[in-house]
């Protein structure tokens, strides 16, 4: 895999922020987007843009065949069975949402237990305590090991023979840790739970079979992954999402509508209410062929290289600590960071002067925040189109940062 | 794009508020407790104002967050001390124009420090650190003064 080739294809890494060329590490935030996914975008709306499963007309079909295509890839890209079981939504957020205000709402009673973990990001953490008040449930959560890892004892401890549902992440956006799901969805299955897998932060990075994970759900982002903003996926096994209830009514999930009754369209139809995200559902098969073309094993193992090079600089810095495992070998491509006696926002603040982009504060994590003991982070999270050029500038910004800090006290 | 001046940001006189922050703590017994944060950073502060005759008698504050909001919260506490009800509110008018690089008016008002704070105008995204402590000014001192009329 050759970086400074591939960052060639992303025009808005070639500009000066603040007089210096831009170093962008938020791509855990959300990642820059390639000219074959602009193009893909601007040729919809520029050819064939118009409503689909609908129109007769040509222009209709085109934009039907665009939009179905991309389930298509998208369905190959994580492996599911079928179309079937692949639903457009507007992103992460809303595909968890979907899976706990009906799969949720209609299996959870009182005594039930949800079990999700200290790491979680706001959006498997308030879904989940929105239907636990709605039910009777209760949340339950697993705790960390030290270093921010699971221990797949305390798994075992924590799921029982109550719970109906373990929601978890299988790549922490601020620990970097990456999760055992497989080993966990075997357990929760075990126990008569289903696996509901947050993958905001794995689908971009590295390869997914929702088959051998043996998930029961499996949420993601396109924006995350060089795709537009807007467009997200929930994957769900057909059998359950054959006997769940809509979220969203109203146009397109329809099959017949009388005065005071409707019935629903088939899957995955039924849950994609109202005109779907079309340029955003074609901009992500754009991404898809884009990171397969790379593959994603060349880009997992590219990330983890570059994870172990800003692990090595970054620890060498005198104040800095590091949140998450130690070992490079157990993260993902991003690294959380605070330096002695200098606030992550001030941090971030200096570097964007700097030219460099890194996100500060608590990462829509804050009952991580609160068990790392700490109000906030700033963090480091790279892509492939990074390289360790890179990451010394970062190093040295956060040299200069300290020096700074250390000056004008 | 010209290259920001870090300076402007980080004067001398905010470091040192931030450093040395000025009437930190609680106020005990009848004083008006607001608390205030800033969801999309985890910035927060506890406000406690003595409201005596109209006046703000005394203020502290209590936070975790970055050097501009406390340095902010310190020098708000300090230019409020002893100002009536009417004149706090002004000041925070003048400061919050003041972050919107508007001009602002300073009449017979005494800004002390807070001029120090006119950098942050130009960084917009630190904007909201420099108003949190004033918008709990603002929130304790607006609801005393409804009670009153």
């Amino acid at each position: 895999m050759n970086a400074r080739e591939i960052r060639q294809m992303f025009p808005i890494l070639d500009q000066e922020v603040n007089g210096k060329p831009l170093v962008y590490l938020d791509s855990a935030a959300t990642s820059q987007k390639p000219v074959p996914v602009i193009e893909a975008i601007d040729k919809y709306y520029r050819e064939y843009n118009s409503n689909v499963h609908r129109g007769v007309h040509t222009l209709g079909t085109r934009a039907t065949d665009g939009y179905e295509g991309a389930r298509e890839k998208v369905r190959k890209f994580i492996n599911a069975k079928s179309t079937e079981e692949v639903i457009f939504t507007r992103g992460t957020t809303t595909s968890i949402n979907t899976v706990a205000a009906s799969y949720g709402r209609d299996n959870l009673n009182e005594g039930d237990e949800i079990v999700i973990t200290y790491m979680e990001h706001h959006s498997n953490i308030i879904p989940w305590q929105q239907v636990a008040r709605q039910t009777g449930a209760t949340l339950k959560y697993l705790p960390l090991q030290e270093d921010g890892t699971i221990s797949l004892e305390d798994v075992r401890e924590t799921v029982t023979s109550n719970t109906k549902i373990v929601s978890i992440m299988q790549v922490s956006n601020v620990l970097g840790v990456m999760n055992p799901i497989k080993e966990i969805a075997k357990i929760a299955h075990e126990n008569g739970a289903i696996m509901v897998v947050d993958g905001a932060q794995s689908a971009p990075h590295m390869k997914i079979d929702v088959q051998d994970l043996d998930c029961d759900f499996l949420a993601f982002s396109g924006h995350k992954m060089c795709g537009p903003t807007g467009i997200g996926v929930l994957y769900g096994k057909k059998k359950h999402l054959e006997k769940m209830e809509p979220v969203e009514f109203g146009g397109e999930m329809i099959d017949f509508v009388g005065l005071y009754e409707s019935t629903w369209k088939e899957l995955p139809w039924k849950f994609e209410g109202g005109t779907p995200i079309i340029a955003g559902a074609i901009g992500l098969g754009a991404a898809i062929d884009f990171l397969e073309q790379i593959g994603l094993d060349e880009i997992e193992a590219y990330e983890h290289k570059l994870a172990a090079y800003a692990m090595e600089k970054m620890s060498s810095i005198d104040g800095m600590t590091i949140y998450g495992p130690k070992e490079a070998s157990k993260r993902a491509g991003l690294v959380t960071f605070n330096i002695d006696d200098v606030h992550p926002h001030d941090v971030a603040t200096v570097l964007d002067a700097e030219g460099i982009a890194v996100r500060a504060g608590h990462h829509c994590a804050q009952p991580l925040m609160k068990w790392l003991k700490v109000s906030a982070t700033a963090r480091a999270s790279f892509y492939l189109y990074n390289t360790e050029e890179d990451i010394d500038k970062l190093v040295s910004g956060l040299v200069k940062t300290k020096e700074y800090f250390s000056d004008v006290f | 794009m010209s290259s920001k001046n870090l300076d402007t940001l980080y004067r001398q006189v905010i470091m040192d508020h931030y450093k040395n922050p000025r009437n930190k703590g609680v106020l005990e017994d009848d004083s008006l407790t607001i608390n205030m944060n800033n969801p999309t950073c985890g910035d927060r502060i506890q406000l406690t104002l003595k409201l005596e005759d109209g006046k703000v008698a005394d203020a502290k504050f209590e936070g975790e967050g970055c050097s501009i909001s406390m340095s902010s919260a310190s020098m708000m506490t300090q230019a409020i001390k002893g100002k009536n009800i009417e004149e706090a509110l002004k000041l925070s008018k003048v400061f919050s124009d003041m972050m919107l690089g508007k001009e602002y008016d300073e009449d017979d008002l005494d800004l002390g420090d807070i001029e120090a704070l006119q950098g942050v105008s130009q960084f917009p995204a630190r904007i909201k650190c420099a108003t949190l402590a004033w918008k709990a000014m603002e929130k304790g001192v607006g609801t005393e003064k409804e009670e009153q009329e």
